[in-house]
């Protein structure tokens, strides 16, 4: 199935190079594939993801290891991160 | 220091500066700043008053922490009745103009009247006085900051002013210091223009005394900013992206204002956002952003210093603009973007940097151009009046726009009336996208339900800075809520409300609150000012400014039919993203927050509630 994965700002360096122009890649994963799954195979710090967004909506991290990604959906994620 | 106990008392109708203690009684129960100067104003301004009538007043005040080593401590506020809104307004700014004013050795500056002729007051520690601005009248922000320099043969000299949008009775002008940081919400800069006072400068050498317990208070501020630095927020997130790191975020989740609020997400987020300032032109092969910021005594330093395309459109053959300067953030980003289906990340750096050098605020001039570009494609406003195509997505028209407001010209004089105005005289007024007359800032109630009901509630109307439940909604900070209902959002806005009058009355910057709570802020309120400052206190102070602007407003003819949202947001869902179907809940939360204010149904603080807070 493909799945779009998103990083950003600091979170962006684990993105392959041509990646980092949109933020994004399509990601063929196996069906079943959960949400921490992706987070390991990127490498990314657990610490810094944060903010874990499926097709705009939050996953609390003690989902994150169940919640298996669908096809067509996209899972962006952030560092701690705020503004005004 | 903390409190200077000195208030100087301007009286531009006659030109004399009076120098007042200040009232210490009232300082321990509105702390200083917002609400110190708010309970100032409303004691000696007729609610009802026209806010470009000399009758007005404008007060520029500091806090107890401004000038001090809290981190953050460099914050003044001016305190009038909003020309945009004809609502208590309040405009908070950064920089190094409040520290100044301290260090001369004044907690707050109260105008009053109007000057026959433009003036400037020159303040050199004790010494005030009017001078001529004859020569400063038609000039911008930028311009007026170096002739004053230059005049008083001193850099060092901090300037706030007015462009020439403050002088051209644009209503959302705002007061500007050091070049690109401003006092920017509700038209404070109009009612400066209005009375005739074109810059306020001033240079302080008495340095920092009064701290009731110097070593408790330098052990506090330290406490506070080692918080600051160890939370990933303040201490990575802010200084290396800045509030512009929104973007993709709020875009994301649905709750992106695009194209005057008809969608809620942008096709061109990505190309506006804080990653894409930071990527390398293909032009110049340099990056947009050139460096972060700080105001004075910050330790986050979220402000971004940009570096224009020399080669974009808006500034060939305009040398001017091709040096470092101010923005992007996040609001302005949004609002002369996003707001109006703008992608052109310069063609907004450009709109930006109009805003800084002539005083408007960003958010109200960009948001009512998203509303002129939709009466331009509903056929409404026709291309001869505005003198120009202005569709959706034209960076041209921004620009155009952006100058001719700026300057009181053409359709510019329209622009200026804020989208309320505007949309009303063109027989459309559902489609200006605010409360109280003041345009929304970049977060769409419909994604974002708790900002809703802060919108509506706002003092000085819509205002995200007034309650940050964004702050819950999507970050989690303190705790995480759920964006999409309405449950618990009462609650959650009224303790937003009262805990952010707190920190814009002490003198520091809000955005400390996204590592401190008010548990952190008290020790250093205590250390610093006299009086017993406790945490209940300082809650209870919050909830009395909140509760005294409020009286003011309905003293001013505001009712609770004001604290509503326009009907697209209550009638119009969004079309895609988490909030797909989603509108705003307001009519639900509305009655739920005047119960947990402790208001009647009319939204009018009871009696027990204004005896509780001693009203």
């Amino acid at each position: 199935m493909k799945v779009t994965f998103k990083l950003f700002a600091m979170l962006q360096d684990y993105l392959p190079a041509e990646a980092k122009k949109d933020n994004a890649l399509v990601l063929e994963l196996a069906e079943g594939t959960t949400i921490l799954q992706v987070i390991e195979r990127f490498a990314l710090p657990l610490k810094s993801c944060h903010l874990v967004l499926v097709d705009g909506h939050f996953v609390p991290p003690a989902e994150r290891a169940a919640r298996a990604l669908k096809e067509g959906e996209t899972l962006a994620i952030w560092p701690p991160i705020a503004g005004g | 220091m903390a409190w200077t106990r000195k208030i100087l008392r301007v009286d531009l109708t006659n030109g004399t500066c009076k120098v007042e203690p200040l009232n210490m009684a009232w300082a321990q129960q509105y702390l200083g700043q917002r609400g110190l100067a708010t309970k100032y104003f409303v004691s000696e301004v007729d609610p009802k008053v026209d806010p470009l009538s000399p009758a007005n007043k404008m007060i520029m005040t500091t806090g107890p922490l401004t000038g001090t080593p809290a981190s953050t401590g460099g914050r003044y506020s001016v305190v009038t009745k909003g020309a945009l809104t004809g609502a208590i307004a309040c405009s908070n700014s950064g920089g190094y103009f409040g520290a100044e004013l301290k260090f001369a050795g004044w907690d707050m500056i109260i105008f009053e009247g109007r000057s026959p002729k433009p003036v400037y007051l020159w303040l050199e520690n004790d010494k005030a006085e009017l001078r001529d601005a004859g020569h400063l009248w038609g000039k911008t922000v930028w311009q007026t900051e170096e002739i004053i320099k230059k005049t008083h043969q001193d850099p060092q000299i901090r300037i706030s002013s007015i462009g020439r949008a403050g002088e051209n009775g644009v209503l959302y002008a705002c007061i500007v210091n050091d070049l690109h940081r401003a006092a920017g919400r509700s038209g404070v800069g109009t009612v400066m223009g209005s009375k005739n006072l074109k810059a306020v400068a001033v240079r302080g050498t008495l340095g920092n005394a009064g701290i009731k317990d110097p070593k408790a208070f330098m052990a506090a501020a330290a406490a506070g900013k080692k918080v600051l630095a160890d939370n990933a927020v303040t201490g990575q997130g802010l200084p290396t992206y800045g509030t512009q790191v929104l973007m993709n975020v709020i875009n994301e989740m649905g709750a992106l204002p695009t194209r005057n609020h008809r969608d809620v997400q942008f096709e061109e987020a990505r190309k506006i956002s804080a990653e894409a300032m930071h990527e390398k032109r293909p032009t110049d092969g340099k990056s947009q952003l050139v460096t972060n910021a700080a105001c004075f005594g910050c330790t986050i330093a979220c402000g971004r210093i940009s570096k224009i395309d020399e080669t974009h459109f808006s500034v060939v053959n305009k040398p001017e603009y091709w040096g470092a300067s101010g923005g992007l953030e996040y609001e302005a980003a949004w609002a002369l973007g996003a707001a109006n289906g703008v992608g052109d990340l310069e063609a907004l750096q450009f709109a930006n940097m109009i805003c800084n050098e002539d005083g408007m605020d960003p958010i109200s001039f960009g948001a009512t151009v998203g509303a002129a570009m939709e009466l331009y494609e509903l056929g409404i406003i026709k291309k001869e009046a505005i003198g120009m195509d202005a569709p959706f997505g034209s960076a041209k028209a921004l620009c155009d726009l952006a100058m001719m407001t700026a300057k009181g010209e053409g359709f510019g004089k329209e622009l200026g009336l804020g989208s309320a105005r505007m949309c009303a005289k063109y027989g459309k007024p559902e489609l200006s996208m605010s409360v109280k007359k003041q345009e929304f800032p970049a977060y769409d109630a419909r994604g974002i339900q708790g900002m809703g009901l802060t919108y509506a509630t706002s003092n000085r109307g819509a205002c995200h800075l007034r309650s940050y439940t964004v702050a819950s909604e999507v970050f989690g900070i303190p705790v995480k809520t759920d964006p999409l209902v309405t449950d618990g959002k009462a609650d959650l806005v009224k303790a937003f409300q009262d805990a952010t009058a707190v920190f814009d009355s002490a003198g520091i910057c809000v955005f400390t609150s996204f590592a401190w709570t008010l548990a952190d802020v008290q020790p250093q309120i205590a250390a610093a000012c006299e009086g017993d400052w406790t945490l209940e206190k300082l809650n209870e102070v919050g909830e009395r400014i909140w509760n005294m602007e409020r009286q003011f407003n309905l003293a001013a003819g505001f009712t609770a039919k004001d604290d509503d949202l326009p009907p697209r947001l209550k009638m119009e869902p969004a079309k895609v993203g988490p909030a797909k179907g989603l509108v705003n809940g307001i009519d639900k939360m509305r009655p739920e927050y005047y119960k947990t204010r402790g208001w009647d149904e009319q939204g009018v603080p009871t009696g027990d509630t204004l005896s509780r807070l001693g009203l």
